[in-house]
């Protein structure tokens, strides 16, 4: 092969260095495959010869059992979806509402940042199965007046409470990682206080943390599980019931695989936002 | 000065002083800009150059002294509705500043409809003319991750220019620019001179300050230590700091 002229308007790898390129490709996709697989032998090995093995294949991966509670667990698992889509929506108003209440300057909001505070600091640092424990037994137990008892509300508010206060941190993270500079254009032009916040600062705040609260929803979707505390049957509690009947544990496991087959898709759909979104910041770096 | 004895000038700037953390920059500075006027300020960085302009639109607070539009209006005066007085004083920055989630022509909307209450379709049709003017009415519908510095910084002009504003400030428009960009800025801000715009620009191009400049002002020190017309200053400077820093400038790189 002959060398293109320098400067021609064409793609030239010397042969050779190709070549070379291909071979350290190969060689090294063939080390990580036999490393993999020495690995997963290795595991096998040790797990095949620790002397409770086969105690546990039977209580953990008996087939039959499997086969048994599998549909029932995943109807159960109807209920945790149900959860889940409530909470997420009212979770997104919460946190937005308590971010942009922190962040009011004027003197005659310092009570409304002071409680936000308080509500932050608090949810923050309560475990969120115990915010269900109070919530779902506490506030029923007061027999209130048209307030629900239903634990499956409580259970949902208390998502809502625990997880509304991450994600407002998140959102006002997102608000503080925009640079001073647009503000200033955006006041420079005319824009009030406000409307700099509303058309300018906000929108490019939620852009920002679309992948962080993806994986506070990954979070939360697991997270619904905690209601089975309060005695509902989703698929934690199914769970439980199946292998109190047959002292086999393996619809626990099947409950696993369940909530893996919905986290998965949704781990990598935030990976992917979050590739895209880097690629988009530093496309606009250069410009 | 070219203005006459009785009629206010637009811009009035007087006994400027401002300081960040303990530390001065605007000294008790003076400077007047008459209706039409192109004044350029130069000076080294750190003059103070940037800091008067963001104080002329309110952008930065004051320490003592008065800013005065028409003769009437204080922007340092705490009282003042400052979001009133940037309707009238646009200002374009040196890192353009461009909202990047919205397409170019919503960018030179935004103000217009939010801030004169202007419909969409008045605001479009107003944008749309001043895009074409500047050469950008096929950007009209790009982000602004698409456009080059030299665009970048036309559509900033626009955005600022859609307000109709009566003085116009310049902050080193062109000093994050590639080199082969600069001239396609500069002619848009000459177009503007010619349109008989008031302007008050912060530059370092210096033969395009002596072009279009109807004054130049040397600021050094946080003051306006010389000033007077293009030729005047640039041939005949009479302070040794001004020399000191012209030849200074004008060094080959």
């Amino acid at each position: 092969m002959n060398t293109p002229a320098p400067g021609a308007d064409v793609v030239f790898v010397d042969p050779q260095r190709r070549a070379l390129r291909q071979r350290k490709a190969r060689r090294d996709a063939l080390v990580g495959m036999l490393s993999l697989i020495g690995f997963v032998a290795v595991v096998g090995f040790l797990l095949a010869r620790s002397p409770g093995w086969i105690a546990v294949q039977e209580t953990f991966f008996d087939p039959e059992q499997f086969a048994d509670s599998f549909p029932g667990l995943l109807e159960a698992f109807l209920l945790n979806i149900r959860i889940f889509l409530i909470a997420e929506p009212l979770i997104l108003i919460v946190g937005l509402l308590i971010a942009l209440a922190r962040m009011l300057k004027a003197p005659i909001f310092l009570p409304i940042r002071v409680i936000a505070t308080i509500y932050v600091d608090v949810f923050r640092g309560v475990p969120t199965i115990l915010v269900i424990f109070l919530l779902g037994f506490g506030v029923p137990a007061l027999g209130l007046e048209g307030v629900p008892n239903d634990p499956i509300f409580w259970g949902t508010a208390a998502l809502v409470l625990s997880y509304g206060a991450y994600v407002a941190e998140v959102f006002r993270a997102g608000i503080n990682s925009i640079h001073p500079s647009q503000r200033m254009a955006a006041r420079s032009l005319g824009l009030n206080s406000w409307q700099t916040d509303r058309f300018v600062v906000i929108p490019q705040a939620t852009r920002n943390v679309i992948p962080p609260l993806l994986n506070d929803f990954i979070s939360l979707q697991k997270d619904t599980a905690l209601v089975a505390v309060l005695g509902p049957i989703e698929i934690l509690r199914r769970a439980q019931i199946d292998a109190s009947f047959s002292f086999n544990y393996t619809p626990y496991v099947a409950a696993a695989l369940i909530f893996i087959a919905l986290t998965i898709p949704m781990t990598r759909f935030a990976d992917w936002v979050q590739a895209r979104a880097m690629r988009r910041r530093r496309a606009g770096a250069v410009a | 000065m070219t203005q006459g004895q009785q009629v206010d000038p637009m811009l009035s700037v007087r006994g400027v002083w401002k300081a960040f953390d303990g530390h001065p920059v605007l000294r008790g500075i003076d400077l007047d800009v008459g209706a039409s006027e192109v004044v350029t300020l130069i000076g080294a960085s750190g003059s103070g150059k940037s800091t008067l302009l963001r104080c002329v639109n309110g952008l930065e607070t004051v320490d003592a002294g008065q800013i005065l539009l028409d003769g009437s209006i204080d922007v340092t005066d705490p009282s003042t509705n400052l979001d009133q007085v940037r309707r009238r004083v646009g200002i374009v920055f040196q890192s353009f500043n461009l909202f990047p989630h919205m397409s170019v022509i919503d960018n030179v909307m935004l103000a217009p409809r939010k801030v004169l209450g202007h419909s969409v379709e008045v605001a479009r049709e107003d944008g749309m003319r001043l895009l074409k003017q500047f050469g950008l009415a096929d950007k009209a519908g790009e982000y602004p991750d698409r456009l080059s510095g030299g665009q970048s910084q036309r559509v900033a002009i626009v955005r600022a220019l859609a307000m109709r504003p009566e003085l116009m400030l310049f902050d080193e428009i062109t000093s994050a620019l590639d080199p082969m960009l600069v001239g396609e800025v500069l002619d848009a801000v000459r177009a503007l001179s010619r349109d008989g715009l008031t302007i008050v620009m912060a530059t370092h191009e210096m033969a395009f300050a002596r072009e279009v400049s109807s004054r130049v002002c040397y600021l050094h020190g946080g003051v306006v230590l010389e000033s007077g017309d293009p030729s005047t200053f640039f041939d005949q400077p009479v302070h040794e700091q001004t020399k000191m820093f012209l030849k200074r400038i004008n060094a080959p790189r």
